[in-house]
């Protein structure tokens, strides 16, 4: 076969087994002895704990043992660690309350974790834990993020005086007000980024496992970053080390940031398994992932935009309150600061911007980074503003954006919050955007509609993110207790066939596929070849997983390297074989050849050569070639593009249908369009499904979760959506070897504010000019009813 | 505790089982069949749809009791050896799947779908995964898959 490269849409090397049923989910795996987990959780939003009664459970058919808080702090386990310091405006640190394994004295939230019951069967363990009792002393809760920094609200932890963990502010203050003191006109806007459920198809799930004859610890863990587990877990809470320690991810039934985090029942069942010297596995049922899965935005934000007498963006002032629920998970500082407030330039020349974020605890699930984090909840707010600007100055919302877009030829392009944008050409992804939503002929569908009795509207957004995270000093800098860097290990076997082994995770997104491209062009060599390995700390070298769009700009990166030092060294075994010089040897298709002559060796004879070297050069070059790199990126990338929806509403009902949808996006070079599609596809649909459907909700008087289940968390169905129409246009990254800029985040950003602005571009015909996130029915229906009884 | 007998994917299967056992858990945990995913506890996601007696359902919503003598297929039983189902073929052709979680249940579903519909739109596609959550793919991919999947097996059939 011919070996398939960069840019091609190569069929998935994984999917064989995800289709005959042959994938190795953590819930597939069961371990010889193994024992079963189950969580005794809080009922209350916020509660002392007065006792917790377990002989009965630990007496119960079955039951292998009961924990709760007290044995954990007694065995000297750590608290959950968070990997983000954030600093406030004063430059004191923010307040970091614990984080404990199993809540002790006080729970916070509705599904805190307060003990847990192990036993023979799954079945024996839930009944168990039925019988322990927990006398709670219920306390008064809150949870919304604007009533828990009023006076006399409920507070969540001694540490954090008004609920308030950090009130951190970014951009120039001074330049920003004195802006707005000469605009011509000020857009002012109160809005809302609805609380999300991340709702990976596959629930959490773990096993630990220790062999007291070695010493050694496993945890098999739905994680989409094994070694940051391993590190955080082993080095803060249990106590072990690395070398004792092996964490396996295996196939993982998608992510979308929730599976970033260490998670307390990963603690609980690991060091369980020591105590008792068996396997001990919990899987998440789905109203536990509702009420432990880290959720994300949650933000209620004031804002205002200063434009000038033209309509150019003169300055932007931005105050959030920033939901971080009730302890700090993993990241979630850094999401509504350095992932949200430094993309509040957009894709646009505001010269001044000042924005204050309030990281604030309420009584709820923690919120932590969700598909794009940070990033959909500023471009939502910048989008939705621009629209308001446009809609109040009566212009042509495509042109009012064309006018402030940064032009095509000032890059690189520093911003006034921070990012320095390396490439980007907004007005060609506009434009291929505009043209395949016709946007031209929008005003006779609008009228056609019309005639049926239903309000259409045409909505679009812009947008950048900032992926490929990170760069580890920058990141360090703003607070960042990891270096964000990638690897990859590069082996070559002998007969010429590679084992990559990447730092980086796939839960869906096809490195196995993607990655065997990027070797298999650089080799010429087959990608049925290539084999890509992820997910085991005991095989892959320490690299930081998958999230934020990193996978190909920084794992890709690091793989580029090793194959760079692959292509060196090979060079040097060729010229020993073929008798010329080093500096005349050509690498090209998988061939080594002396420049000018038809002399060469291909790739596969190399690398026996590299592993049985009986004509080699001993002297001065080692055997094998394998070869490692890491790979730091010199900056974020910048994907950016347009988004178009269209959509019609029945104003008798309420009811939106989401007509069309358009996404036009510039991803720099792209290595499999197919998969890269289905990113975007995946992204669109969970942006729409904030923005049409989806919301968390807490009862106000009682802090209980009110969407619990599929049930009352409105889940985007096939029948919900249409199909997507995807166009990209590149402009390479300029500081990665691929030129890649990551796609995975895409979609979720991008949508929410086209959908929104198509939504109240319809509803505009009505007078309606303001509504927040998600458009159901109920809420539009009240919309339009509101508007009608105040006319 | 009671024993059930039933045939799954073309073998007699038994075992003993406590009278609760869903038939989702006896085929992953007795049989060992783990390519039927559980993705929720009400009977929402899909995940586990396999087919009893040809027909499509949940198998998270019967007991393993009430599967006693019935023909049961999974995910495991739809390739032919090595050989894909033209179905199974489609998903991976136009990219229907990504994370795999969903999969089998949507495959098993679709199957479902074109034994009532042998050339359904991409209308009635939508409207028949109403039972089936996907988290990854926005169901622009599987609506493709399917429809392809179903136009693959008109032809296959004499």
């Amino acid at each position: 076969m011919t070996a398939r490269m960069i840019g091609d849409p190569v069929r998935r090397k994984e999917d064989l087994r995800f289709l005959t049923g042959k994938g190795h989910y953590t819930d597939d795996i069961n371990r010889p002895g193994q024992v079963y987990a189950v969580f005794v959780r809080s009922p209350h939003a916020h509660a002392e704990i007065k006792s917790i009664a377990t002989k009965r459970a630990a007496g119960a058919p079955g039951v292998v043992a009961v924990y709760t808080g007290a044995d954990l702090i007694k065995a000297g386990l750590g608290t959950l660690p968070c990997g983000w310091g954030v600093k406030n405006k004063d430059g004191s640190p923010m307040a970091e309350p614990p984080h404990p394994v199993l809540a002790s004295g006080k729970v916070r939230h509705v599904g805190d974790p307060v003990a847990v019951v192990v036993a023979d069967s799954k079945a024996a363990a839930e009944e168990a834990a039925e019988l322990i009792e927990v006398t709670y002393n219920a306390l008064p809760s809150v949870t919304a993020v604007d009533a828990a920094v009023k006076a006399g609200a409920p507070q969540l932890h001694a540490e954090a005086k008004n609920n308030i963990s950090y009130d951190w502010h970014i951009g120039d203050k001074t330049a920003t007000d004195a802006a707005f003191a000469r605009a011509a006109h000020v857009t002012t806007l109160d809005i809302v980024n609805n609380r999300l459920v991340p709702n990976a198809m596959e629930p959490r799930a773990y096993i630990g496992d220790y062999d007291r004859a070695t010493g050694e610890h496993t945890l098999f863990t739905t994680s989409q970053n094994p070694h940051a587990i391993r590190l955080l877990m082993g080095a803060f809470v249990l106590h072990v080390p690395e070398h004792k320690l092996r964490v396996v991810a295996p196939d993982v039934g998608g992510g979308f940031g929730s599976k970033i985090f260490h998670y307390a029942e990963e603690a609980a069942v690991t060091w369980a398994a020591t105590q008792l010297g068996r396997p001990v596995k919990w899987t998440a049922e789905r109203s536990e992932s509702f009420m432990s899965d880290a959720h994300g935005r949650d933000h209620v934000t004031h804002a205002e935009l200063a434009l000038d007498k033209d309509g150019k963006f003169i300055s932007l002032r931005v105050s959030t309150l920033a939901d971080l629920g009730a302890y700090l998970s993993t990241f979630a500082p850094a999401v509504p600061t350095y992932l949200y407030a430094t993309l509040l330039a957009g894709t646009y020349t505001t010269p001044a911007i000042y924005a204050e974020v309030k990281g604030v605890f309420t009584n709820t699930v923690p919120v932590d980074a969700y598909r794009g984090a940070g990033r959909p909840e500023a471009s939502y707010l910048v989008e939705r503003l621009v629209d308001k600007a446009a809609s109040e100055l009566k212009v042509d919302p495509a042109e009012l954006r064309r006018k402030n877009f940064i032009p095509k030829d000032a890059y690189p392009y520093q911003t006034p919050v921070a990012l320095a944008y390396d490439s980007g050409d907004y007005f060609s992804t506009l434009d291929l955007a505009l043209k395949a939503a016709d946007y031209s002929g929008f005003n006779k569908r609008r009228d056609d509609a019309k005639k049926r009795g239903k309000l259409r509207g045409i909505g679009l957004a812009t947008y950048i993110e900032a992926c490929g995270v990170a760069p580890s000093a920058v990141a360090g800098a703003l607070g960042a207790r990891a270096g964000l860097y990638e690897v990859a290990e590069v082996r070559v076997n002998p007969t010429g066939s590679i084992t990559v082994f990447t730092g980086t995770h796939s839960h869906g997104q096809g490195h196995e596929t993607t990655f065997a491209q990027v070797v298999a062009e650089r080799l010429g060599i087959p990608v049925d070849q290539v084999q890509v390995a992820h997910g085991d700390t005991a095989q892959t070298p320490f690299g930081m997983g998958t999230y934020g769009s990193r996978s190909l700009p920084v794992g890709g990166s690091a793989l580029v390297k090793a194959l760079d030092k692959i292509e060196a060294k090979g060079k040097k075994i060729a010229a020993h074989l073929l008798e010329a010089a080093e500096a005349d040897i050509e690498f090209q298709n998988g061939k080594f050849t002396v420049a000018g002559t038809d002399k060469s060796k291909s790739f596969g004879e190399i690398a026996l050569a590299a592993y049985i070297p009986h004509n080699y050069p001993l002297e001065t070059l080692e055997p094998g070639l394998d070869e490692t790199a890491y790979y730091d990126p010199k900056n974020f990338t910048f994907p950016s593009g347009a988004h178009i929806a269209e959509v019609e509403i029945d104003p008798d009902t309420g009811t939106v249908e989401l007509v069309n949808m358009t996404a036009a996006d510039d991803f720099g070079r792209i290595v499999n369009p197919m998969i890269v599609e289905g990113q975007v596809h995946g992204g669109l649909a969970q942006g729409i499904g904030q923005a049409l459907f989806e919301e968390c909700r807490y009862d106000s008087e009682s802090g209980q979760l009110v969407t619990g289940s599929f049930m009352d968390y409105r889940m985007p169905r096939a029948g919900d959506l249409p199909s997507f129409a995807v166009e990209t246009h590149a402009t390479l990254c300029t500081h990665n070897p691929l030129g890649v800029k990551g796609c995975g985040e895409a979609g979720a950003i991008g949508a929410p504010g086209a959908v929104m602005n198509a939504v109240l571009n319809a509803l505009s015909q009505l007078g309606v000019s303001n509504l927040d996130m998600p458009a159901s029915p109920e809420r539009v229906w009240r919309a339009i009813n509101d508007r009608r009884a105040a006319a | 505790m009671p024993n059930v007998t039933m045939t799954v994917n073309g073998k007699t299967m038994s075992g003993n089982v406590e009278p609760r056992t869903l038939l989702v858990e006896f085929l992953r945990e007795t049989l060992g069949l783990t390519g039927t995913h559980v993705g929720c506890d009400t009977s929402q996601c899909g995940c586990c749809v396999v087919h009893v007696n040809g027909d499509g359902i949940k198998s998270c919503t019967i007991l393993a009791v009430q599967c006693d003598g019935a023909e049961v297929k999974t995910i495991e039983g739809v390739a032919n050896g090595d050989t894909l189902h033209p179905m199974q073929e489609a998903f991976r052709e136009h990219h229907g799947l990504q994370c795999g979680y969903c999969t089998p249940g949507m495959v098993m579903s679709a199957l479902d779908l074109v034994k009532h519909n042998k050339n359904p739109s991409e209308q009635q596609i939508r409207e028949w995964l109403e039972g089936n959550l996907c988290r990854c793919t926005g169901y622009h991919n599987i609506v493709k898959a399917i429809k392809a999947g179903a136009e693959a097996m008109a032809k296959a059939r004499p």
